[in-house]
């Protein structure tokens, strides 16, 4: 079984590509220049690649090769020319529309409680539409699922791809990140470890928690709030960006998910639903701080010239927020489903303990 | 700094936020019984508002905390 979560292509690059991923790596092939020709030919025509289905599909199961967990492939193909040429190529129109649309600032001095103020100004002034709200007061038990679904294709690897920039990183800005990392990853106890606590609110719901097994009902724009952060984890000129990232991350975390703890609550479920939320209420009001001062605030001080992407990348992250939140609102006020398939109406007497795979994945 | 002197907990008071607590030391209630961290480094409430104290939970955002300037507090 080569390709387990049977993913369904959305375009002639992801299908060539899954074309390509079944045959073995290193061999040059008729098929790998194909695929990098289809590569060329979109970006060159694409419209929008922050909710083009096909690139960012694409761009997701590029970044799966270094994640693992999406498809069966020969590991080998993680790093063979054909999918590093692809993902660079990708990564680089997909930068330049982020870097067209998000306005450059004006910066202070990069110093370390400078640029925290900055970062909590920014993410205070963020006026991006109240996904939580929402969730805390008027979500239905579908949207509450759907809400879950786009959730889990960043949540079920939650941290990872900040811990890239970690070896990309110096001195007191490298403390601060695995200070927070460590954190993100359980401080040493295993069941802690957040993507764990997120799994157990999926199984808690009803929903599988196998990594991948909703790729194909999620659109584009989620893809591309998660594949942002693994080309920014991932590019160490971009350690800027994605420090910046984390810190705006952070700094939007804590209040939105006292309401989400609070609407999955008015839905009726337990602890075993709500512990992620919970958790992340008390933690990101620490993670924040580490992330504001310690983090961007000492990498802008060693680094002086990273600033700008420090700042580059919180608005990237905001802007991005911005767009899912929105995508989601859209389609649940116009009473549609924010995912590309609904999934199988949720049974009202699925077994909130420990069922498995109850809603399934069209 | 010498590491054998080096203080067992250090408190950063963040500007406009709380107290961001690192190192080894005791959270305890006010009849000496020990208060359930679950992580390392912990952030006490010092604006008031938070609904997990003594944890800070980032209300002091929403209630623009200040810790600038002279107290507000008026004299009756």
């Amino acid at each position: 079984m080569r390709n387990p979560a049977l993913l369904d292509s959305r375009g002639p690059v992801s299908a060539a590509l899954f074309a390509v991923l079944e045959e073995a790596p290193g061999g040059g092939s008729d098929q790998g220049e194909a695929f990098l020709s289809q590569v060329a030919n979109a970006v060159e025509d694409v419209s929008d690649i922050l909710i083009d289905e096909d690139l960012q599909l694409t761009l997701t199961t590029l970044y799966g090769l270094h994640y693992g967990e999406i498809g069966d492939w020969d590991p080998r193909w993680e790093w063979q020319p054909e999918t590093i040429r692809a993902r660079l190529r990708i990564e680089e129109a997909f930068e330049a529309a982020l870097r067209e649309r998000i306005p450059v600032l004006d910066l202070p001095q990069p110093e370390a409680e400078t640029v925290a103020t900055k970062l909590f100004h920014l993410t205070a002034e963020d006026s991006g539409p109240s996904l939580s709200k929402y969730l805390a007061r008027e979500a239905t038990d579908t949207q509450a699922v759907e809400f879950i679904i786009h959730k889990s294709i960043y949540t079920l690897k939650e941290a990872d791809p900040h811990s890239w920039a970690i070896p990309r990183l110096r001195g007191r800005a490298k403390a601060a990140l695995v200070e927070i990392q460590a954190d993100e990853y359980g401080g040493g106890r295993p069941e802690h470890v957040h993507a764990t606590i997120f799994a157990g609110t999926m199984r808690a719901m009803g929903l599988s928690d196998q990594y991948a097994y909703y790729l194909n009902n999620v659109p584009a724009v989620t893809l591309a709030a998660f594949n942002m952060m693994s080309m920014f984890g991932l590019n160490r000129r971009l350690r800027g960006a994605i420090v910046g990232h984390l810190a705006a991350f952070e700094m939007t975390s804590s209040i939105p998910n006292r309401f989400y703890g609070n609407g999955f609550r008015r839905l009726g479920y337990d602890e075993k639903v709500t512990w992620y939320f919970d958790e992340h209420v008390e933690a990101d009001a620490v993670h924040e701080q580490i992330a504001g001062r310690d983090l961007a605030g000492s990498l802008a001080e060693d680094e002086p010239e990273l600033f700008p992407d420090i700042i580059f990348g919180a608005q990237a992250c905001l802007y991005l927020d911005g767009l899912t939140g929105s995508h989601m609102l859209t389609a649940w006020n116009s009473g549609t489903s924010s995912l590309r398939h609904p999934l199988d109406p949720v049974d009202p007497f699925r077994d909130l303990s420990e069922s498995r795979i109850t809603h399934g994945s069209k | 700094m010498d590491p054998s002197n080096a203080p067992s907990a250090s408190i950063v008071a963040c500007p406009n936020g709380p107290l961001l607590v690192r190192g080894d030391f005791e959270l305890v209630t006010g009849t000496g019984e020990e208060i359930p961290r679950m992580r390392k480094t912990i952030a006490l409430c010092r604006c008031g508002a938070s609904t997990i104290k003594p944890f800070c939970d980032g209300t002091h955002k929403l209630t623009k905390f200040s810790t600038e300037g002279p107290s507000t507090i008026q004299e009756a």
